[in-house]
């Protein structure tokens, strides 16, 4: 069954070898080397193996690849453009929002998800955002922080 | 002349083990008084600093290269610190009890000092000066008068070792002369963290690498009755079935096949009632054996306690708590022809690779344990467990081999952080003041290291035996005395001989419970004295340190003196408003913190919500204000987490905290603000942060609940329901 399936991942096509029922994440990681996504829990429960889907933040333990479809698949390494940072991992960078860094993978990427939605949120919006994605070294009040660094970046970079 | 600051040599105090015996040694690591242990100079400037501790999230490699290059007056960009490889660094035993600066940071710091002088002694001879004309910037050593006679470090021992002692005698910088120690360096991984390329354990890849996962009993004490092996026999991929006594694994080619290898097996478990379940475990804690040990006995306790005009007498637990790493512990171990290289989160690289030696059954020297960061571990988790397992498979395959824990296993077979029981009686005099204190706790060791094979899970499985006891009890006794000068009193350590549930070091060990214990009788006998709880704890404190500490929490937070409790309602009366206060010194001699901690209860429903969280830390010469702060956000929203929610559940047979649901942790919508006052003493000695603002939290919260309440919360965690109870006893 395998060598028939393609998705896209961070702009390009990728024929995949794994079974089709294979979760997203041990593809993205163990085929394409990509080490932004983790493993955390394998139950949706934690988010630290999110990816964008379109522009759409979702967990990829359990997303089946032959599920993915054709919708474009960002993962952390895909946010970098000709080598420069996306603003969101700026900020991450500027706020030192991180402790191990072990679930930062999806606090970026539901950031990014959420931006993209809402350019300015509240900050009860950013907080039910990021409701969904598990910090254990408590490193919840730089990660906010960071956020509305990511807002101010995103946007006012764009009208510049 | 030496600076008293920064011991030379030093590996820390010597704590609950004695000196000689060997067991310091496995717990701290060796001395090496080898400046090239230390450091190593390359031919391109770049200056490698080597440390036995480890990295665990919490930003001692940007705080160690700060030091090294402080003392060597090099740019920070040209330290790269090498970090807990038993082929390339010292022997610093375990990275834990918030002593990585203190040990590591003082060790570096005096072999830096070394080669600065012998740096200068050489370009003295070199550039024929005399070594007070020399002055050193970013590396290069100047005659003062003559800025054209240069020589570099990497041109006087680039490539080269020094072959000297670190003496512990040379100069070292004072605090006015910093121009690192003391600034936000910038954490050096963040920018990988971001980009996905920071390396984690669970990252690594060696070439010809397969996957294993572990097929565990459901329970702990289950025994393996069979194992059908036929069972999986057609999945694509599978290498090996392995199984050992109650151990059992698979490995396979690719990762999903070792999860479905492992989802699939048919294996038939015996499993046993042994449990207490969750109700009962105070109880039967109650009824284990214990080992005594009598901090402090001024004598005639009994007597002063039946004369006081008030005696109190209250009892305090703690749960089971999970150090629930974000990430399931992970490993990759390749034995092959005798020789054993294993890569692991661990944070004591020399004593496992001595575990390790043992259970592959081969010497010390055929084995290379590599540290390789993993997520926050916050004491001892799985890592040094998945380790064994990836040895095990590993020999069984002759190939490197990858173990990743499952989320359940994490759970269930982490080492927890201890349960306990604590007692106080205090006795106050006609004047509300203290007269007698009686404090007991109970609980098991605090430290099960694996740095002998036996302690480790892997072999309990292979071998159906459990961990033998610990040779020495360690950890209650953390902050089981207070700082308060009271004129007599007893504390008593009744280290438990049987754990309920295998326990080991989780973020503070006995501070924890002991200060949430400490500190929310304080406020008991504070409110029966009908005094402020800050007055009442100044009278008692005779550090000017400590003082400072407690009122410059209180005048943040704009503290009110007024007796607890205030009883403040909101306008309709369903939301009650409290405050509440808790204070230690870390082991009672390191790092000094007071919380403040402002909350609101629903008064219906019982559920509490922090609103801000007022924290003061004096943790002596800062060396990263901003990691610091890291670190202490980190500590206070984890010590929340504790306080408000987490609780190891079991029945009578297996644990029921298996994942995020059934063992919560504090969420977005739920973290308060935080504000916190570092206090700076840049001529006072650099003491551990990893851990001392987590013990204050649990008994500021209580003290909050009773101030808004009137109701005394005494058993971890305050759930909604454990809240709405204590309301509805005091109406």
């Amino acid at each position: 069954m395998s060598g028939e399936l393609v998705i896209r991942v961070n702009g390009k096509p990728h024929t995949v070898q794994a079974a089709p029922e294979t979760p997203l994440l041990y593809v993205l990681r163990n085929e394409l080397g990509l080490h932004g996504p983790q493993f955390g829990c394998g139950l949706e429960q934690c988010g630290a193996c999110m990816v964008l889907v379109g522009s759409e933040a979702k967990n990829s333990c359990k997303l089946k690849v032959s599920e993915a479809g054709q919708a474009p698949i960002t993962t952390l390494e895909g946010l970098i453009e000709d080598g420069k940072l996306h603003p969101v991992q700026r900020a991450f960078i500027e706020e030192e929002a991180a402790q191990c860094g072990y679930c930062i993978n999806g606090m970026i990427i539901s950031t990014i998800a959420l931006l993209l939605k809402n350019p300015e949120p509240s900050d009860k919006k950013i907080r039910a955002a990021l409701d969904g994605n598990i910090c254990r070294c408590g490193t919840h009040l730089r990660i906010l922080r960071a956020v509305r660094r990511a807002a101010e970046l995103m946007w006012g970079e764009a009208e510049v | 002349m030496a600076d008293p600051r920064w011991k030379p040599g030093s590996q820390g105090r010597n704590r609950g083990a004695s000196s000689g015996s060997g067991r310091a040694e496995a717990f701290w690591g060796q001395l090496t008084n080898r400046l090239d242990d230390w450091l190593a100079f390359e031919p391109d400037g770049i200056i490698l600093a080597f440390s036995g501790k480890v990295e665990l999230g919490t930003g001692v490699r940007t705080a160690l290269a700060q030091i090294v290059a402080e003392e060597l007056d090099v740019p920070f960009e040209r330290v790269r610190m090498v970090m807990g490889d038993t082929a390339l660094t010292p022997n610093e035993g375990f990275t834990a009890g918030s002593m990585t600066i203190q040990a590591s940071g003082s060790a570096l710091r005096n072999a830096a000092a070394e080669a600065r002088r012998a740096l200068l002694q050489m370009a003295s001879d070199l550039l024929d000066a005399a070594v007070e004309e020399l002055e050193v910037r970013d590396g290069t050593i100047a005659v003062s008068h003559h800025p054209d006679r240069t020589v570099s470090y990497a041109e006087l021992i680039g490539g080269k070792r020094f072959n000297r002692e670190v003496t512990g005698n040379a100069p070292l910088k004072r605090p006015e002369e910093y121009r690192l120690v003391g600034t936000s360096v910038p954490r050096l991984d963040i920018p990988q963290i971001v980009a996905g390329q920071h390396g984690f354990i669970q990252d690594l890849v060696v070439p010809g690498m397969l996957h294993g996962r572990l097929v565990r009993p459901p329970s702990p004490g289950a025994t393996l009755v069979s194992i059908d092996e036929t069972s999986i026999r057609d999945l694509p991929g599978l290498v090996k079935v392995v199984h050992l006594g109650n151990f059992a694994g698979v490995v396979a080619e690719r990762e999903e096949q070792a999860i479905l290898a492992a989802e699939r097996l048919a294996v038939s478990w015996e499993e046993k009632s042994a449990l207490p379940g969750n109700q009962n475990l105070y109880a039967y804690l109650r009824l284990q054996p214990t080992q005594d040990n009598v901090l402090v006995d001024t004598g005639d306790i009994e007597a002063r306690l039946n004369r006081a005009a008030h005696h109190l007498h209250a009892v305090y637990e703690q749960p089971y708590h999970a150090h629930a790493s974000v990430g399931p512990s992970c490993a990759v171990a390749d034995v092959r022809e005798g020789q054993v290289t294993v890569w692991a989160a661990t944070a004591g690289p020399y004593p496992l690779r001595g575990a390790l030696a043992q259970l592959a059954g081969v010497p010390n020297d055929r084995v290379r344990l590599i540290n390789v960061e993993g997520a926050g571990s916050y004491g001892h988790n799985g890592a040094d467990d998945v380790a064994a397992d990836a040895v095990v498979l590993s020999r069984e395959v002759g190939r490197p081999v990858r173990v990743q824990w499952s989320r359940e296993q994490e759970f269930i077979w982490e080492p927890k952080g201890p349960a306990g029981i604590m007692e106080v009686d205090g006795g106050l005099d006609e004047n509300g003041q203290v007269v007698a204190w009686d404090y007991r706790i109970w609980s098991p060791s605090h430290a099960s290291r694996s740095f002998i094979a036996d302690q480790l899970l892997t072999v309990h499985l292979i071998t159906g035996q459990p961990a033998p006891p610990m040779p020495f009890a360690f950890g209650a006794e953390r902050n089981a005395r207070t700082n308060y000068a009271f004129p007599h009193q007893r504390v008593t350590v009744h280290y438990l001989a049987n754990s309920l549930l295998r326990t080991s070091a989780f973020r503070s060990l006995g501070g924890t419970e002991n200060t949430f214990a400490n500190e929310s009788f304080m406020d008991e006998l504070a409110a029966a004295a009908q005094v402020d709880a800050i007055e009442f704890r100044l009278r008692y404190l005779n550090d000017p340190r400590a003082q400072e500490v407690i009122k410059a929490a209180a005048t943040r937070a704009g503290w009110e003196a007024h007796p607890s409790p205030r009883l403040k309602r909101s306008q309709d009366g369903q939301v009650a408003f409290g405050r509440g206060i808790a204070f230690a010194q870390y082991e009672n001699d390191q790092a000094i913190v007071a919380t403040i901690i402002n909350l609101q209860v629903d008064l219906t429903s019982g559920e509490v919500r922090v609103q801000d969280v007022v924290i003061a830390h004096d943790c002596g010469l800062i060396i990263n204000p901003n990691g610091l702060k890291n670190q202490i956000e980190g500590n206070v929203i984890q010590s929340l987490s504790r306080a408000l929610k987490e609780e190891v559940r079991f029945d009578q047979t297996r644990i029921t905290s298996v994942d995020w649901e059934s063992y919560p942790i504090l969420k977005f919508t739920e973290v308060p603000e935080i504000e916190i006052i570092l206090i700076n003493r840049p001529h006072l000695p650099a003491v551990g942060a990893g851990e001392p603002s987590t013990v204050t939290t649990a008994a500021a919260v209580a003290n909050a609940i009773f101030d808004a309440t009137g109701a005394r919360l005494r058993r971890l965690p305050f759930t909604p329901e454990r809240v709405k109870a204590g309301i509805e006893q005091m109406l």
